[in-house]
């Protein structure tokens, strides 16, 4: 298991470097910072003087090499934009971003399971059918529209919740390594709509998962054999189906909340949430290069990681797996 | 000096008039938004619009520039033109620094020296300065390296600093993206009417009143607390002023305009900005860049007019820009010091004309030529350029669109790449208020400091010549009549084509603001915010 976990963590090394690689060949295209740092009356010895002090004027590859280098120095570099550290900058903005993947995520599975489980044992039930009908409009809206709608409904119409952010000075309670909503009326009312948004379809990807899954699981022997044996509806349902079916969703789950992630780039920007899909999208239309690189590269690290915990889970959760291993660690 | 005398005594009638609505002691919480955050709170290390409203309310200047562009005293309480070189300036006493620090000339001294390092981005505005010699603690004087006759009008442009707290905090270098943060660009210490009580990057800037202000209490405004956040997404920045989150924002979405409006709560304000966009040719290279072999046909003055008379600016006005728009004859707008009203007229919208124009050129089956246009920096820029194309090709021209983003833009078209462009997109507006540099930065080439945008690089040794004697004519009449005939010389060759000025559109909750100025420049000025 021990070796297991460093080779996974040798592997992202590798991920994070092949990223960055990657984003500085494409930094090419995006355009020049300097363009965006100064006025419109800074002279052509300014601006060049700045290309020279930021390494810009040089080609992909050095510019490369010298990033690597320097983080390897633990130096990621000030941010063209706001002039500060971007670990700084990141460390700033992860709190709102993961906490907003976190809600988002438990909505998506407190919500998603159940109906998928009833939706899976009630095939006919006119709620069964609602269900399924407004998953689809889950899937098949943008994200984008989603948040303005709810925007419009909630915020502007009912004015009952905020339209952006994530609460005023009050609402932020600042732990010193962590900036929480947590703890806030103001903060818990401001993360429903951008956690709304960014649930709805993920929670209506797992409804549908878990509901073929179960489907199909009803229809297995040692389901029938379970009835056979008289066990209850509820031992039956949960104990041996439910858990049949999670394999695949913890593994869609897993990849998903890398993809919540990467979709809150766009909620966040309709929410005006100050965390990091906002941040990479403003560093994008800045040619933030220290930011954006810093950005990909961490997302890589997030991916592997996640991808590590979803393998780890499933020998928690499949016993067979266990029993492979064991068996194999034998011979 | 007429202008100091006419300000003082606008000062005084203000004062006057301000001191009877005495202020209330409620609070007055203002909130705004608008697209993005400030670049910095270090006063000379950026030149950008929000960022420079931001720190003009809490930095202060010898010259403050009002609502209607005029000048009146800040920092400084009178000045004096000694000679042709030489300004004295009577700073105010018993002003103090935020942190309780008095100022007095070493301040001045120190900022002088700190804005015009090479990485400050300021810089530019005290270019003309040669040294500034303090006389004594509340006198100093201003040597330019000649005659400069808008000295002033660049002074709003230089913020004062508290020579103390910059050395104690070891923020004298203005740092740009390498080594470590800047102290002076996280936190602030003016002497403005606001004190930065906190800022939130990308979340939001808090500021109060600076209780000990040298004008305290005669302020026309009468917020208690201002509340700045960047809203990036058009639609959140009006949903979250029709919910009335917040109480102002800017700028509005043309297509939202009336939206506002019909809302009982909230209004939108519209007035002329002081850009001016235009189109520029390659006037340089003798051969085209579109089409090989053969010679540039933007040479011949005949094909630069017919471009401008296939242009239908009325159109562009009432469909693109739904009528937010100002078209202009003039480089510069109306407010700029040298705009010439009567020489503000078009020539005619007239393809026939156009046509006529072209054929006699040579051009009578028109010819291939690229467009190069940004898509993301002024007011449907890139919707401007797709109604222009085809007003050109009725008249027979080619047009390869190419669209991209201002950075990848603002390199092709500028020095940076060579200005690889025969035919672009440019908006601008002169940081001094003043023709000369729209003169020096878009009309002449070839000296350093001059042409850095003139992306066609039109020359005209005429116009030169005359920027040369605008720059130093102290004679507020003869420099206005060198100007007028640079303008003229450069309208009768078609040097560029000034489309308009952009209108700014700024959305405002009726029940909560009573008033607040619209300045030209785009932002907002914190002193003149009134709250019901």
């Amino acid at each position: 298991m021990f070796a297991f976990i460093v080779q996974r963590l040798f592997q992202a090394i590798i991920v994070m470097l092949v990223v960055g690689f990657v984003s500085f060949s494409l930094f090419q295209f995006v355009g020049d910072p300097i363009n965006n740092m100064v006025g419109q009356d800074a002279t052509e010895e300014q601006r060049q003087l700045l290309r020279e002090r930021l390494g810009v004027d040089k080609p992909f590859p050095i510019q490369f090499a010298n990033w690597v280098g320097n983080i390897l120095q633990g130096e990621f570099g000030l941010s063209y934009r706001m002039g500060v550290p971007v670990d700084d900058v990141i460390a700033d903005r992860l709190p709102a971003t993961l906490e907003l993947v976190f809600i988002s995520a438990i909505l998506a599975l407190v919500v998603g399971v159940p109906m998928g489980v009833y939706t899976g044992l009630n095939r006919n039930a006119w709620l069964s059918r609602v269900f399924l009908t407004v998953s689809l409009v889950g899937i098949s809206l943008p994200t984008f529209v989603i948040g303005i709608l709810l925007i419009l409904i909630f915020g502007v119409w009912l004015g009952w919740l905020p339209t952006f952010g994530r609460g005023g000075a009050e609402a932020i309670v600042d732990l010193g390594w962590w900036t929480t909503g947590f703890l806030t009326l103001d903060g818990w009312r401001s993360i429903i709509l951008p956690a709304t948004t960014l649930a709805l379809f993920q929670l209506t990807l797992i409804m549908r998962l878990v509901r073929a899954e179960m489907l199909e699981v009803m229809r297995t022997d040692y389901i029938k054999f379970a009835r056979a044996r008289g066990l209850s509806n509820r031992a039956v349902n949960f104990g041996h189906a439910l858990k049949n079916t999670l394999v695949p969703v913890i593994t869609i789950m897993g990849l998903q909340i890398g993809s919540l992630l990467a979709f809150s780039i766009i909620t966040e920007t309709v929410f005006q949430w100050p965390g990091m899909g906002l941040l990479i999208l403003q560093a994008i239309q800045f040619v933030d290069i220290p930011v954006m690189s810093s950005y990909l590269v961490l997302i890589a690290l997030f991916f592997v990681l996640i991808n590590l915990i979803v393998d780890l889970l499933y020998f928690a959760v499949d016993p067979r797996l266990r029993a492979e291993h064991v068996g194999g660690a034998a011979h | 000096m007429m202008r100091l005398r006419e300000s003082l005594v606008a000062a005084l009638v203000f004062a006057a008039a301000t001191a009877v609505s005495a202020q209330a002691v409620d609070a007055k919480t203002f909130r705004y938004a608008t697209t993005g955050d400030i670049l910095g709170l270090d006063p000379h290390a950026n030149n950008e619009g929000p960022t420079n409203a931001m720190k003009s309310n809490v930095y202060g200047r010898l010259v403050h520039r009002k609502p209607d562009l005029s000048l009146e005293p800040d920092l400084a309480v009178s000045w004096e033109k000694v000679d042709d070189t030489t300004w004295r300036f009577k700073l105010r006493e018993g002003v103090t620094f935020h942190n309780g620090n008095p100022f007095n000339a070493d301040d001045v001294l120190f900022s002088h020296k700190r804005q015009t390092q090479e990485t400050a981005d300021m810089s530019f505005a005290l270019n003309t300065v040669k040294e500034i010699k303090k006389v004594d603690d509340y006198t100093i004087e201003i040597i330019t390296n000649g005659p400069d006759p808008i000295l002033l009008l660049n002074m709003p442009n230089f913020y004062i600093m508290d020579k103390e707290w910059v050395e104690a905090n070891n923020a004298f270098e203005v740092v740009r993206a390498h080594g470590s943060t800047n102290f002076a660009n996280v936190n602030a210490n003016g002497t403005g009417p606001f004190k930065l009580v906190e800022w939130v990057q990308d979340t939001r800037i808090v500021l109060e009143p600076f209780d000990k202000h040298w004008n305290q209490g005669k302020m026309e405004g009468n917020v208690t607390k201002a509340v700045f956040t960047p809203i990036a997404n058009d639609a959140t920045r009006v949903a979250a002023l029709l919910s009335g989150e917040i109480d102002l924002m800017y700028p509005v979405p043309l297509q939202d305009i009336k939206r506002l409006e019909q809302d009982p709560d909230t209004e939108a304000m519209e007035g002329p900005e002081l850009r001016t966009i235009f189109l520029g040719f390659d006037q340089w290279r003798e051969d085209s860049l579109d089409n090989k072999g053969e010679k540039n046909p933007f040479l011949d003055v005949r094909v630069r007019k017919a471009f401008y008379q296939a242009i239908d600016i009325e159109s562009i006005k009432r469909v693109v820009m739904r009528g937010a728009a100002t078209p202009t004859g003039l480089m510069i707008a109306p407010g700029i010091n040298g705009f010439q009203e009567d020489m503000n007229e078009r020539f005619p919208y007239d393809p026939d004309a156009s046509k006529k124009l072209l054929a006699e050129a040579g051009y009578a089956e028109g010819f291939k030529v690229t467009f190069d246009c940004p898509n993301d920096r002024y007011v449907n820029d890139e919707e401007i350029c797709t109604a222009i194309i085809p007003m050109l090709e009725r008249v027979g021209i080619k047009v390869t669109p190419n669209f991209q983003t201002k950075s990848l833009h603002f390199n092709k078209i500028g020095l940076a790449e060579g200005n690889d462009t025969s035919f672009y997109m440019l908006g601008w507006t002169p940081g001094s208020y003043d023709a000369l540099n729209p003169l020096m930065q878009l009309m002449s080439t070839g000296e350093a400091g001059h042409g850095d945008w003139n992306s066609g690089r039109y020359a005209n040794p005429k116009v030169m010549e005359l920027t040369q004697k605008i720059k130093t004519e102290m004679d507020e009449e003869k420099r206005n009549g060198l100007i007028r005939e640079a303008f003229q010389i450069h309208k009768d060759e078609v040097g560029h084509i000034p489309l308009h000025q952009q209108a700014l559109a700024w959305g405002v909750r009726g029940d909560t603001v009573k008033s607040v100025w619209q300045r030209p420049f785009n932002d907002v000025d914190l002193r003149y915010v009134v709250m019901k």
